[in-house]
């Protein structure tokens, strides 16, 4: 974005007046504040009730927990200016958040069940580069549900919406229309930004897919969470698991059958709750989920069954995309299309859209998953070409690398029965390790591939989780070129292209020089020129 | 794939123009020492306290720990000096570190977001400093180790002047 500074003179004209949340906010706070708190008003049940006064006690924290929540919507205002964000929070140590509204790279709308009880949505907005240090994430948390969306319009569309003389009368319109809300609309408001009628429906969720939701590891993970508050519950309310009814008739059951035939059912019924688990999940968390593309220059991601999700990217920010295809769910032909975009890092809690927030599509067949890399990279010819292989020292390096950690656990294990009597013969079961090891080898080196096509880098590999990166090559911001004793022995190199967006690199794995200097020629021209070696240049 | 007479043969990069201070191995074989007196102190430490449970190979583990310690303290830091080394150009930054590990990294002026030096205590004694140059990917700084302490200055100077010059947000 390269929006020109707005002169001054427009905001210096009378300072903003600083604006509060919602007052519907006054319900949620202490309900969520208290809900947290629940370990500890317990603990000081407990304790109270040594003296006799434990419910006393017990009422006492919660009001202050609920006055200590309360207190937060009192001391948070926020505005925004021609050219800026502001939240002021804070009671004891008070601290101005400010972004720059031309830096503004994502918008997440955020309803939990709550604030959707009382039409309520928290608005984050990401600023890209300073997301990094986590605390210049703005959160305006409780506008009305409406604001909320007009704000998210404003902020991502502003500069694409009007003219840029227009721009600073525009916002500051919209900056007083947004407390003015409860009043009459405005002339602003009616051709201010309003979505749904200017949108193109990209994607939408088929119900059908949730049968791709038990492939992925997440279901795994689910099931085990489930699993562990469960048993926690259990023993923390001391019942008995066994003289509960249909669980007893199950134990009884599995004591007599043979031993196969019990971690045979143990085992089935472990893998039908871990399925069920990630349907539930799947759900939750992708209904009604909707992929458009607004006029005014952004992708909105809609999506949630209980807790809903809105998120904005500007089409600037955005700067490719990733399909990942879990071995499992790559067996039933199934895969998951994320956004490579500024300001929405892989893996950083600290990013708006949090966890999971980048995907553009959740797991469904991969000629859907492929469809959408298509409309939204615009290249469906990259999406679908053929990459080139990496060559036999790669592939080389593919099974000696897995044989080598295969060997390494089978050494170490042995090792620790021989000299330390450890474990009895289980070592001789990491021995199954070297079976797994060929397959998986020649997954991986069949895997990697790379392409440099229509101003876009693709490169691709893994076997567990195999990833496809589709990355603009302006976005590639430079080279790092890396190369192990080993890899100079057997003349390959890895580079990594690194980026301000998505997981910030992109590696290739194991290419010959030749075909690096090819991948960095065709994708950053002359970057590499000034440091050729003089004879050949 | 491209047409033959623009296939190079090879990767082709030459290694950057600037060797980093003399001074620096001084600094690397410092920091190697200082560690292995650690590991040393923890070994004998060892063989006192517990000396009659260890079988009687002890000494040949002592004896290996000094051979390693030894190699490592005279060839890590003449091989890291053989191998560090900088460019700057009017367009781009490119550093070489590393030892057994190697390592290449090119960015252009233009993606420059921060420039800075640090000095840590025995640097300053021997008058050397670090400089790193950030962009806007958090994969990509390229540091310089054990620059003289005036080529640091300098060298800070002209890619500040060298990165305003160039505005936009980097990204």
């Amino acid at each position: 974005m390269s929006a020109p500074a707005s002169p001054p003179v427009v905001t210096a004209a009378a300072p903003l007046p600083w604006r509060r949340l919602s007052p519907r906010m006054l319900l949620v706070h202490p309900v969520k504040e208290i809900g947290r708190a629940i370990p500890g008003l317990v603990a000081l049940l407990l304790v109270g009730s040594g003296s006799g006064h434990g419910t006393l006690w017990g009422l006492l924290g919660a009001g202050v927990v609920a006055i200590a929540s309360v207190s937060r919507w009192f001391t948070t205002r926020y505005r925004v200016s021609v050219d800026q964000v502001q939240i002021r929070e804070g009671l004891l140590r008070r601290r101005t958040l400010a972004a720059r509204l031309d830096r503004v790279r994502t918008v997440d709308v955020t309803s939990h069940f709550l604030h959707r009880a009382l039409g309520l949505a928290r608005v984050e907005i990401g600023t890209g580069v300073s997301d990094r240090n986590g605390a210049s994430v703005l959160r305006l948390d409780g506008l009305p549900a409406d604001q909320a969306a007009r704000l998210r319009g404003e902020l991502l569309h502003r500069a694409v919406a009007t003219g840029s003389s227009s721009l600073g009368d525009r916002l500051d319109g919209g900056a007083g229309r947004l407390g003015d809300a409860e009043q009459a609309v405005t002339p602003t408001l009616s051709s201010g930004p309003q979505l749904g009628a200017q949108e193109v429906e990209i994607a939408r969720l088929d119900p059908a897919w949730v049968r791709f939701a038990p492939f992925t590891l997440s279901g795994v993970f689910t099931g085990l969470a489930i699993l562990s508050v469960g048993w926690r519950l259990v023993s923390e309310s001391q019942v008995d698991v066994g003289s509960v009814g249909p669980l007893s008739s199950a134990g009884s059951q599995l004591s007599g059958v043979p031993v196969w035939v019990a971690a045979l059912e143990l085992f089935l019924s472990a893998v039908a709750f871990i399925a069920v688990a990630s349907m539930a999940r799947y759900l939750l968390a992708f209904w009604g989920f909707r992929l458009t593309r607004h006029i005014g220059g952004s992708f909105h991601i809609a999506r949630g069954l209980l807790t809903t999700r809105a998120t904005s990217i500007d089409v600037n920010r955005m700067r490719g995309v990733g399909l990942s295809e879990p071995l499992l769910l790559r067996l039933v032909g199934g895969a998951s299309t994320t956004a490579i975009a500024t300001g929405l890092q892989v893996g950083r809690g600290a990013t708006p859209a949090g966890r999971g927030g980048t995907v553009l599509l959740p797991d469904a067949p991969l000629a859907e998953a492929q469809r959408v890399a298509g409309v939204v990279t615009g290249r469906t010819d990259v999406v679908h070409a053929d990459l080139v292989t990496h060559g036999p020292v790669a592939r080389r390096r593919r099974y000696t690398r897995v044989y080598g950690l295969a060997l390494g656990a089978v050494a170490v294990t042995a090792l620790g029965w021989w000299a330390l009597r450890l474990a009895g013969y289980a070592w001789l079961a990491t021995l199954l390790l070297l079976i797994v090891a060929a397959p998986l080898a020649a997954d991986r080196s069949r895997n990697l591939g790379h392409l440099v096509s229509g101003g876009y880098l693709v490169t691709q590999s893994g076997s567990l989780v195999r990833r496809r990166a589709i990355i603009e090559t302006d976005a590639i911001i430079g080279w790092n070129l890396e190369q192990s004793f080993f890899q100079r022995r057997a003349g390959v190199l890895t580079m990594l292209a690194t980026t301000a967006a998505g997981r910030q690199f992109y590696r290739i794995l194991d290419v010959t020089p030749s075909e690096a200097r090819r991948i960095a020629d065709a994708s950053t021209p002359g970057l590499l020129a000034e440091f050729t070696a003089p004879e050949h240049s | 794939m491209l047409a033959a007479e623009t296939a190079p043969s090879g990767l082709d990069l030459r290694a950057p123009a600037n060797r980093v201070s003399r001074r620096a191995i001084w600094y690397w074989t410092a920091r190697a020492v200082a560690s292995w007196v650690v590991i040393g102190a923890v070994e004998v430490l060892i063989l006192f306290v517990g000396g009659s449970a260890i079988p009687h190979g002890r000494w040949a583990i002592v004896a290996v720990s000094i051979l390693v310690a030894l190699g490592h303290i005279v060839v890590m830091p003449r091989w890291r000096y053989a191998v560090h080394r900088w460019e700057t150009t009017g367009t781009a930054a490119y550093t070489q570190t590393g030892w057994f590990t190697q390592e290449r990294r090119i960015a252009p002026i233009s993606r420059i977001q921060t420039v800075d030096s640090h000095r840590g205590p025995l640097e300053q004694l021997l008058e050397l400093a670090n400089v790193t140059v950030t962009t806007a990917s958090a994969a990509g700084p390229l540091k310089i180790h054990g620059l003289d302490r005036v080529t640091a200055d300098r060298l800070v100077e002209q890619l500040t002047t060298q990165a305003e010059a160039n505005t936009g947000d980097a990204t």
